[in-house]
């Protein structure tokens, strides 16, 4: 049986669109073999290793489980959306400079858990770095350096608003 | 690459209308939460709905408040609002720490309690692709006659493999569901049947709206353990709920102990009472307590790991839920 396509109404990257996407398309089929954004992974495509997070409505979600109708009237942010006409993001620019990318194919995931990380808690502890990246299997790096480029990242993203900001669950 | 079979997706934004949507399309659809067991589950082709209706636009299913004595938990709201809620982690902290270490961060912001209550049994034969099933000829609980696990049985020994229900049983929490046929009370230690199969009293057609936890429960004190592989994302091998009521200097008044993850349903450790009541919780009642729990356990290799193992760790892990009770 063919699935029709449907027309979904999506918002990536701050571009409100009119996808037409087979009706049972993930959220994450719909982006790479939709809109050809490839950024985003596809692993183990049920819901395990975390390759194809990305971020809607702020949350980090798994785009290979979410059905793409359910995306509908959310803001999602893949890796493509991180980076500015100003240049990457922090966090980007940090993952480059600790060597916290080896392969890179856990590396868009892990970019949006930790920025989605960053906005809802601008200093986190190491200990929710850890816990927030908990569902993002690397198998390359062994963690160490991808925590170090988080903590470098918040760090600068605080720079002169530093001053004492405490740790929030 | 893992593909969904083809389905219609609605999204109501009332109960009553899930429920007729349900009705219309009866044998032929099913409800999705969260998603995160359906989905994959579907990818498997172990359910191909041709409808799916979607639980996540109504309203009525959210929210967490205390009314009337109990604390009302909204069966949509995720596994992440469910552990960060000041409510759960002031009066019930065991259950707060169950939602917590529900497999990881992204499927703890989709999943919901509903679903984790709700949550389909697991076998190391059943959760499979299609392909791989059918190489082994299928099994008793999908499009098969043989059981892999006990090779001889005919009934279905997949594992229930949901973190907070044990603990919501030793809250004496109780499911609402609501149906074509209205709205019904089910106690949560009455929820789960053994069957592998389908493990609860939950009517395909019923949907699981809330969780309603007596605010006396509060007084218990609670502890939560649990056995995995890896901390960060698995289901559990093992998870052990226990909750007590005792005097002001610690002598034991009642005292219950759920242990899940082994067979298909929660099991209620029998005989506690009998040993603990008028006692202090003290070391040597804690490894009697132990001690009963390993007798009654008798994991199978439903999930490929030495069950002789996953027993010997049942006596470890209520050991460490009873030292938590103790420090709580």
């Amino acid at each position: 049986m063919t699935a029709p396509k449907e027309i979904v109404r999506l918002d990536v990257n701050g571009d409100a669109q009119e996808v037409g996407a087979p009706g049972h398309f993930t959220l994450l089929e719909t982006l790479r073999y939709v809109l050809g954004l490839t950024g985003t992974k596809q692993g183990c495509d049920k819901g395990d290793c975390g390759a194809c997070t990305v971020i809607v409505d702020g949350v980090p979600t798994l785009s290979c489980i979410t059905p793409v109708q359910e995306a509908v009237g959310c803001r999602v942010v893949t890796v493509e959306g991180l980076a500015t006409a100003l240049g990457p993001h922090p966090l980007q620019d940090e993952f480059d400079l600790n060597g916290a990318a080896q392969c890179g194919f856990c590396t868009p995931g892990i970019l949006c858990s930790a920025v989605a990380l960053l906005e809802r808690n601008p200093a986190p502890s190491r200990e929710s770095i850890r816990e927030a990246l908990a569902g993002n299997l690397c198998r390359c790096t062994g963690y160490s350096k991808i925590y170090d480029a988080v903590e470098a990242a918040a760090a600068r993203l605080n720079g002169a608003s530093a001053g004492g900001q405490g740790d929030q669950p | 690459m893992l593909r969904l079979p083809p389905y219609r997706y609605h999204r109501p934004t009332r109960v009553e209308d899930a429920i007729s949507l349900m009705g219309e399309h009866a044998g032929d659809a099913m409800y999705i939460a969260g998603g995160t067991d359906l989905v994959p589950n579907m990818k498997h082709r172990l359910f191909e709905p041709g409808h799916l209706v979607a639980l996540k636009g109504i309203g009525e299913l959210k929210g967490i408040r205390e009314q009337d004595g109990v604390l009302r938990v909204g069966a949509a709201e995720t596994l992440a609002s469910v552990a960060l809620d000041a409510a759960v982690r002031e009066r019930f902290p065991a259950l707060a720490e169950a939602a917590a270490h529900v497999a990881g961060p992204q499927l703890r912001n989709a999943g919901t309690i509903g679903g984790n209550v709700c949550l389909d049994t697991r076998c190391t034969y059943y959760n499979q692709t299609a392909f791989w099933r059918q190489a082994l000829g299928y099994c008793l609980k999908k499009d098969g006659d043989v059981c892999h696990v006990t090779k001889v049985g005919r009934k279905c020994v997949a594992a229930h493999s949901a973190d907070t229900p044990p603990v919501l049983m030793t809250l004496d929490a109780t499911a609402v569901l609501v149906g074509p046929d209205g709205t019904r009370e089910v106690p949560v230690r009455d929820f789960f049947v053994a069957d592998g199969i389908a493990n609860t009293r939950r009517d395909p057609g019923e949907i699981l709206t809330e969780l309603l936890i007596p605010l006396e429960s509060a007084s218990r004190r609670q502890a939560y353990a649990k056995l995995r592989h890896r901390r960060s994302i698995d289901f559990p091998l093992l998870t052990v709920a226990v909750a007590a009521d005792c005097e002001p200097d610690g002598t034991v008044r009642s005292i219950e102990g759920v242990v899940t993850s082994l067979g298909s349903r929660p099991r209620l450790l029998t005989g506690w009472d009998d040993a603990a009541v008028g006692r202090i919780l003290d070391d040597e009642l804690i490894e009697e307590l132990a001690a009963r729990a390993h007798r009654q356990c008798h994991p199978l290799e439903n999930i490929i790991v030495d069950p002789e193992w996953r027993r010997a760790m049942v006596p470890v892990y209520v050991r460490r839920a009873l030292e938590g009770v103790r420090a709580a």
